[in-house]
Parts: C-alpha cells; structure tokens; sequence
C-alpha cells in the first residue's frame, strides 16, 4: 500500500461544513433555546418545531440550542409542540449581521400545584398559544465590540428588535455575535444541507451532515450498507423529517409544511423501481404523471420513454419486464416531473453492462440539460464516472470533494520503478535525486517513490538509475481510484471503532 | 380537506380501476359476492306464503331486504384493507410517496375506487332481487315489498354509507397493520359493526321508518367523515416508509 494522509475523524475536507452551512444560512441567526425537557422531562421530549413566517424552518430538541438563519426584516416567530399546543407569535425585526436569542419553556409546573399542567392543557385547546412561553434572551449588550476572531458585535436597545404592532412588549434582546454572511462566491445551491441529523430512537442513521450541491452537479453519495444514504435522500425528499439541524431542496427550506412543493420539483428513483405489475408501462407512467398533476402527459411520457430507449415496450405489462427494463421504466419515471433535482438511488443496480450504461449516458445527458443528480451508488467506477463531486458517508459525512481531489488530500503521489536487476545501493540513489521525499521496495527490482511532482521527477530517476547502471523496465506514476480513497476512509473508520 | 387536487385523486381512482380489472380474481370474487347474498333474500321471499297478511307479511320480507345491506358493509373490506399495505408489501408505496400527492388525496382516492364497484355491484343485486320478487314472487309479496317504502329507501341510502364504513375501517386497518393477511382478516372483522343497526331493525328493536332510516344515515355518515379524518391522521409517511414512528 502506498504511504497515505490521514484524513480527521470528522472526515471533512476544508471548509466543506461551514460552506454548506453558510449556504443554508442568511445574513442573521435566530437563536433558540430550549429549557427543561418537554413533555414529561424525559430524555427523549417531543421535539419542537420552531415556525419563522409560518413555515417550519427547523426542530427544537430538550435542552438544546439551535441557530436558525433569517433573512434580516421583519420575522414573525412561533414554537409549537403539536397543533394545538403552541407558544405565541413573536414579532421580531432582525436587522443584517444580527444573531437574536430567545429562550422556550413549557409553561412553568410548579410541583405543588399538578392541576396547573391539566390546566394549560385544557386551556390549550380554546387558546393554543398557551403552552410554551417564548421570551428574548434578557441580556443586553452595550456598545460595539469586536470578538476575537474579528467578528463584529452589534449593540441592540432592549426592544429594539420588536415590531411596532407587536402585542406584547419583548423586555430585552441579546444580540450575540455577528452572524456569517453568504460567501459572494457560493451560487444558488440546489441543494444545502446543514449539521442534519436523523435518529431512529437510540439508533443513528446519520449524524451533522452538512454539505451542498449545485444546480447542474452530479453528485456522487457513497458509503457502505447502513452508512445512512438511503436514509438521506428519504429526508432530504421530505419523506422523512429529520431528528435536527436544516437544508433547503432545490430552493424550498425542508420542513413538513414544504413537503408537497419539495416533492413537486425533485424526482426520487429507489432502489427498487416499485412498478404495478399488471399495468402497461405506459400505464404506470401515466398513473405517476397524474400524481404530478401534469396536463397532457402523452409527449412527456413519450419522451421519457425515448429518452430509456423503452418506446417499443410502451404497451408491454411491467410484470413481463425484466430487472433492467423495470429499472429504466422507474428512470423514465423520474423524468416525467421535468425536477430540479433528482434522487437515484442505486440506479444500475441489477442491469447489465450495456443496460448500465445506457444509464450512465442518461445521466451525462441530462447533466448537460442541467438537472442536478444525487447519485447514490456502491459502484465506485460508476461514481468516478459520472460525479463531479463525491461524498463518503458513514453515517457522518466523512469527505466530501471531487475524486482527483479527494486523491490527492488523502494520498501522495508517488511512482512506481522496475528494473531488471535489483539496485545496488537504492538508498543513496533514491536520496540523492531532488524531488523524492520517500522511497520503499515492493520486492526485488521494485521500488515505489513518493514524490511531489511526479512529471518533473521521472526523469532525473530515470537518468540517475542508468548512471548507476540499472536497466529501467518501466517507470510510472501510481494511479490511485476512487475506491482506495473509499477503502482507505471506511478502513479508518474500523480502526476507530475497534476496541 | 381544502386544496386537494381532483387531479391527483382521479390518477389514483384510474388506476385502482385498471389494477381491479386486470386481476380477474378480484372481478370474479366481486361479482360472484353479491349473488351469493341474493341467494338468501330471494328464497325467503319466495317461501312467504300469499295468505300471510298486514303487519306479518311486512316482517317477514324486512329481514331479507336489510341482509342485503351485508353485502356493501362486508364486500368492500378486503379491497381496502390491501390498500395501503398492499401497496407496501408491493414495494409501490415509497415512489408513490416521493409524488407530490397529499395523504388525503391518495386515501380519498383509494376510498373511491373501492366504493365505485361495491356500489355498482351492490346497486345491481338491489335491482336483480326486486325484479326477481316483480317477476316471480307473488303478486300480493310483490306489492307488499313495492309499497314498503322506508326499508327500500333504507336499502338505497344506507348502502353507500355501509360501504363507507366497511371501507374506512378497512383503511384504517391497512395504514396500521405490516402484512396484508392480517389487515384483510381484522379488516372484515372491523366491518360489522353497522351490522348491529340492521338487526335492530330485523328484530323489531326499532321500527324501520324513513326518519329511522335517515337518523341512522346522518350518524353513519359523520361517522365516516370522522374515521376518515382519523385514518388521514394516521397515515405516517415516515413510519410507512421506514417501519419507525417519526421521532
């Protein structure tokens, strides 16, 4: 194995956490913290929805504090338990830069008086805002500073960031730091994800994923069996709702009420095409274009059946189909809604080399008519090929990068040198060649050389190696693949986890 | 119920229909269903001797005009008890999930495309049997039976509603169960309890009037109304698709 870099634990290149982030956040934060446990103080109280302007923009877990991103203006925010148990609308005015806290409790239930709990319940179902006081932060800063990593704090007078046709009077209001500000270079992403977490009670699908995509992008998600990527693109469809943190899909803030608009602009492909085995194909696209609501779907579906080369099946019973043709009716599916985004979930998986890359040239295809593709796949040859980036999930995000880069950042580069006849003394030639940090034999007349510019090195090695009177067979430089970039992460990852 | 799409719950009711159709089991069985509860209405009104008369006459064709109510109550159970978990077994119901279809409307949906060929079906037996008691019965049977207003309109107004009941309750069952077997079973189970109604009425508890008839018809149908709204809210888009209860 050629001499490696270790990649940090959190698995994160450079800056990809905090770009995804920055992405899904605006100019101001809303910070809300949550006090006591909820429902009972358990250790799993039900978790809140934090509601900005009416959308649900994010969840509040027990005692936690969560940092939601605001557009600076004018905010009307709420926290709600369940439909009827809800905290009243705070009217916020957040000007840009500003990051605002307010703290959320379950109405007090002093331990003597049971019936006051029975009380806001009951209570709760004429007036539903009741249940959960939300109260700004009652700290105030005064006079602008700048903390230590050069951020500028703002100085806020209490109130001032209430609006005037408030109801009630907000006492004070903590502005605590600057808050990140978009990076003028990040263009509209497709999709942002940022710090997403999905547990099944004690079990953890995938923990603080963070990461963005662009419109355009095809966009490679790998991992092994369990790592949480189907779990992730059911989330990120609005499928699923996720345990905390935020994204947007294809522009829309992920959130239970957005569920039907995300899934009206992005396509999701599983794993399994699940086709009606006693309809035609064209049957069972028809059905799915009437769930999209489309007017006329006969062109459409025609198109997406030529686009799979399944027009001449179009009359065929799905349940006559074999694996590879039902996978390309369930890809012909995906392109009926025209989506800003598709999901594919293991799209070759069953098909055969031709069929698979059909596929392959499909979604060369229609990332040149800039459809954003979120590939999930074990093949690491098919994600080499067609993704401009890759991330290597399990069950944390543990890179994410394009392959080359990906290769570089965690291997050196180095070059391979056969000759025909072990060398003298590899030692003192390998050292004396500029540009060859390291060197180790793989066997007799075998030698791999790490180097940092490997054009350059070949050939002084060359030369230095015939001076010394070797016959050089071949010289080359290592090739690294996607999947050594995979088994090497997923291979750090045991480590980790070994006893 | 505000801001469903019509567009979306007549896809789902087209191709319920055409799955129905192309399954002949489900043809056969549906159809064959209704003959067998006309078997008994048709005998006992056939055996009612014309010298019977008034009030006795009345009671002993009430019981076979009512136990046709069975077969909207009981037939459309099985259908929709499949429904959801059918669909899940299948392994259609995640992309059916990834569309922009609302709960409501694929539960609306599905409801209609069951309640079409039980009421159909349900509505033909009513029409065979009171042709077969015109045409064969009687002529004194035959007319008590024509002139028994409140049990006929009884008959025509509470079938959907039975319907409505049998099918809501078998949804129910199907949003919740993991296997079609036992959905399908506790689903036809789940449908008799309107039954109790009609023997009410049978036994003479209750006298069949048409404000009895429209009485146990209003409170059916809020019934109903109110199980779908319940079934809706327990369609778990998470659980459904994973196994596990959203978090």
């Amino acid at each position: 194995m050629c001499p490696s870099i270790s990649v940090p634990r959190d698995g994160m290149l450079p800056d990809s956490r905090s770009e995804a982030c920055n992405a899904v956040s605006a100019a101001s934060i809303l910070r809300l913290a949550r006090q006591g446990g909820g429902a009972g103080n358990t250790h799993n109280g039900r978790v809140w929805q934090v509601v900005i302007d009416g959308s649900v923009v994010g969840s509040l877990p027990s005692n936690e504090t969560v940092d939601l991103p605001v557009d600076a203006g004018h905010h009307d925010v709420q926290v709600t338990s369940m439909r009827f148990l809800r905290s009243p609308k705070e009217s916020l005015e957040v000007k840009e830069g500003q990051v605002v806290g307010l703290s959320c409790r379950r109405r007090p239930r002093h331990p003597f008086i049971v019936q006051r709990s029975i009380f806001f319940l009951v209570a709760s179902l004429f007036k539903h805002d009741l249940w959960i006081s939300l109260t700004p932060e009652d700290t105030v800063e005064t006079g602008p500073e700048t903390d230590g990593n050069g951020n500028r704090r703002q100085t806020v007078a209490a109130g001032a960031l209430r609006s005037p046709d408030s109801a009630t009077a907000i006492t004070s209001v903590k502005e605590i730091t600057s808050a990140p500000t978009l990076d003028a270079k990040a263009g509209p992403a497709a999709l942002a994800v940022c710090q997403l977490t999905k547990r099944f009670g004690q079990r953890t699908a995938f923990s603080e994923v963070s990461f963005e995509v662009a419109y355009g992008e095809v966009f490679g998600f790998l991992g092994p069996n369990g790592a949480g990527k189907t779990t992730t693109v059911r989330t990120l469809g609005s499928l699923i709702a996720p345990t905390s943190g935020s994204a947007t899909v294809a522009g829309i803030p992920l959130s239970p009420q957005n569920g039907v608009e995300i899934r009206q602009h992005v396509a999701i492909m599983p794993e399994a095409p699940g086709l009606y085995l006693r309809l035609t194909v064209t049957e069972n696209l028809e059905y799915f274009a009437g769930l999209y609501g489309l007017h006329n779907p006969g062109p459409r579906i025609g198109k997406a059946l030529d686009a799979v080369n399944l027009a001449d099946r179009a009359g065929d019973l799905c349940g006559g189909l074999s694996k590879g043709l039902r996978q390309r009716v369930g890809l012909a599916r995906t392109l009926l809604s025209d989506p800003a985004v598709m999901f594919l979930d293991e799209p070759t998986s069953g098909l055969d080399p031709v069929a698979a890359r059909e596929v392959h040239n499909l979604i060369l295809e229609l990332r040149q008519q800039g459809v954003t593709i979120f590939l999930t796949t074990h093949r690491l040859d098919e994600a080499e090929k067609l993704c401009d980036r890759v991330a290597i999930m399990n069950t944390t995000l543990r890179t994410v990068g394009t392959p080359a880069g990906l290769r570089d950042q965690l291997f050196k580069k180095s070059l391979v040198v056969t000759t025909a006849e072990p060398v003298r003394d590899p030692e003192w030639l390998f050292t004396s060649i500029k540009g060859v940090d390291s060197w180790h034999a793989e066997g007799p007349g075998s030698y791999v050389l790490s180097v940092s510019e490997p054009r350059a090195v070949a050939p002084e090695v060359v030369r230095g190696l015939v001076n010394a009177g070797a016959d050089v067979l071949t010289i080359g430089e290592t090739q690294h693949s996607l999947e050594d970039v995979y088994l090497e992460l997923i291979a750090q990852d045991v480590e980790a986890h070994k006893p | 119920m505000i801001g469903l799409d019509a567009r979306r719950i007549r896809a789902v009711v087209r191709k319920e229909l055409r799955d129905f159709r192309r399954k002949r089991s489900i043809v056969v069985t549906m159809c064959v269903l209704p003959l067998l509860f006309l078997v008994e209405p048709v005998i006992t009104i056939f055996l009612v001797t014309p010298t019977t008369s008034g009030v006795a006459l009345q009671k002993s064709f009430i019981l076979p005009l009512l136990y046709l109510l069975l077969m909207p109550t009981i037939m459309p159970s099985t259908l929709a008890a499949y429904s959801v978990v059918g669909e899940r077994e299948q392994g259609t119901l995640e992309p059916l999930l990834t569309t922009p279809i609302r709960q409501q409307e694929f539960l609306l949906g599905k409801a209609t495309s069951v309640m079409i060929p039980t009421l159909t079906l349900s509505y033909v037996a009513f029409a065979l049997f009171l042709a077969a008691v015109r045409l064969l019965a009687a002529p004194v049977v035959a007319s008590a039976v024509f002139h028994d207003s409140p049990t006929i309109f009884a008959l025509f107004l509470l079938a959907p509603l039975m319907a409505g009941w049998g099918i809501v309750v078998g949804m129910a069952v199907s949003v919740r169960a993991t296997e079609v077997r036992v959905a399908q079973q506790l689903g036809v189970l789940a449908s008799f309890p309107p039954v109790v109604g009609i023997i009410l009425l049978a036994v003479g508890v209750v006298s069949p009037t048409v404000s009895v008839a429209l009485e146990f018809a209003a409170g059916l149908l809020v019934v109903d109304v109110l199980l779908l709204r319940f079934v809706s809210g327990m369609f778990d888009r998470e659980r459904l698709v994973t196994g596990a209860k959203a978090v």
